[in-house]
């Protein structure tokens, strides 16, 4: 039998309309006291104002050994990014 | 006694309570069973540390003997303090723990709630400020004591044990002296007394929850809050934590 609790991974949510990060993993018997330990391990500086917490098991993963099909197709193709318009002085940072 | 003098014992009781169950749970920090449950305990007894400088720090102005905080704090001896018997207990295993901090949670959100109203804005203040943070302490302090009640057969049977061992502490949280009799009558704080029913029904829907028999016998252990007797655990309790600043009066970082 497996006494360990599962794992849990923790995205926090630092301020409103920003997007959830990923702040790192916790171990707990169900979502709700994850979400607990979650506020008390990752938000005790005042580090957010939302939480999701999601088993680790659910998460499906690139593999690192894929890398190269994965990823080295895109290096040589320069014409993806959007770098080659002329953006006028008036637009400011996009 | 004065009204300030009775202040002055209510304000010393609800900064006790916070500060030796404080300490208290601070003896986990590093050692409980899961980092998770460390860090939550260490975060409960920071919150009361923080209740306690509110506390300990208006009793001092209202004595006016120049004492503050930390001089209350470090300088009394046991029979000065007036917490109740409740928090000095000591921690035993993990469940024994979580009982105590439950059984003084509910008791905590249910006095601290009246404290809002107080017709002491200072009172009211310090409350409404600590009742968020006690509205958390008991939500989890609840939710474990159900988690390890309606658990394994043995972290069930050891719930009970503790339910067992701390349930004669329990009373002493609902009797009225003059003390309260005097901040009732300045609608300062609640007649403890009157608190009762309401502690009854939420301890009884946890402990149902938690699949936890709450004992028959309401025979009350007494003398904390009153000064009168403590258990002999306070003395060494006070020994680990007052040392420094018995052997370094007034020692800083």
């Amino acid at each position: 039998m497996n006494n360990e609790w599962p794992l849990w991974e923790v995205f926090i949510r630092g301020q409103h309309g920003m997007s959830h990060r990923h702040v790192g993993s916790l171990h707990a018997p169900d979502a709700e006291m994850a979400i607990k330990n979650a506020r008390d391990v990752y938000t005790r500086r005042n580090e957010g104002v939302s939480i999701w917490v999601v088993e680790a098991v659910h998460i499906a993963a690139s593999s690192p050994s894929d890398k190269g099909p994965l990823y080295e197709p895109s290096e040589s193709k320069v014409y993806r990014h959007p770098t080659f318009f002329d953006i006028p002085d008036e637009v400011g940072a996009m | 006694m004065t009204r300030n003098e009775a202040l002055f014992e209510f304000l010393q009781r609800m900064g006790d309570n916070t500060l030796i169950l404080g300490h208290r749970i601070s003896e986990w920090c590093g050692m409980a069973p899961v980092l998770e449950e460390d860090i939550a305990l260490s975060n409960t007894a920071l919150d009361f540390i923080g209740q306690t400088q509110f506390w300990l720090g208006y009793a001092g102005e209202i004595e006016g003997e120049s004492r503050d905080a930390d001089r209350l704090a470090f300088h009394r001896d046991a029979w000065d303090f007036r917490n109740v018997l409740l928090v000095e207990m000591p921690n035993g295993d993990f469940g024994q723990t979580i009982m105590r901090q439950f059984l003084f949670d509910a008791w905590h959100s249910i006095y601290v709630a009246r404290l809002i109203k107080s017709s002491n804005k200072r009172v009211s203040e310090i409350a409404e400020k600590a009742s968020k943070e006690i509205a958390y302490h008991l939500e989890r302090s609840a939710d474990t004591v159900v988690a390890l009640g309606d658990g394994t057969e043995e972290s069930h049977a050891r719930m009970q044990k503790a339910l067992d061992y701390l349930y004669p502490y329990v009373g002493e949280m609902f009797l009225s002296d003059e003390v309260d009799a005097e901040m009732a009558a300045a609608g300062i704080a609640p007649d403890p007394s009157t608190l009762r029913d309401e502690y009854d029904l939420l301890v009884q829907k946890v402990l149902d929850e938690a699949t936890l028999t709450v004992p028959g016998n309401r025979f009350a252990q007494k003398g904390g809050k009153s000064g009168a007797m403590h258990t002999e655990h306070l003395g060494h309790l006070l020994c680990s934590m007052q040392w420094l600043q018995r052997a370094y009066p007034g020692g800083n970082w």
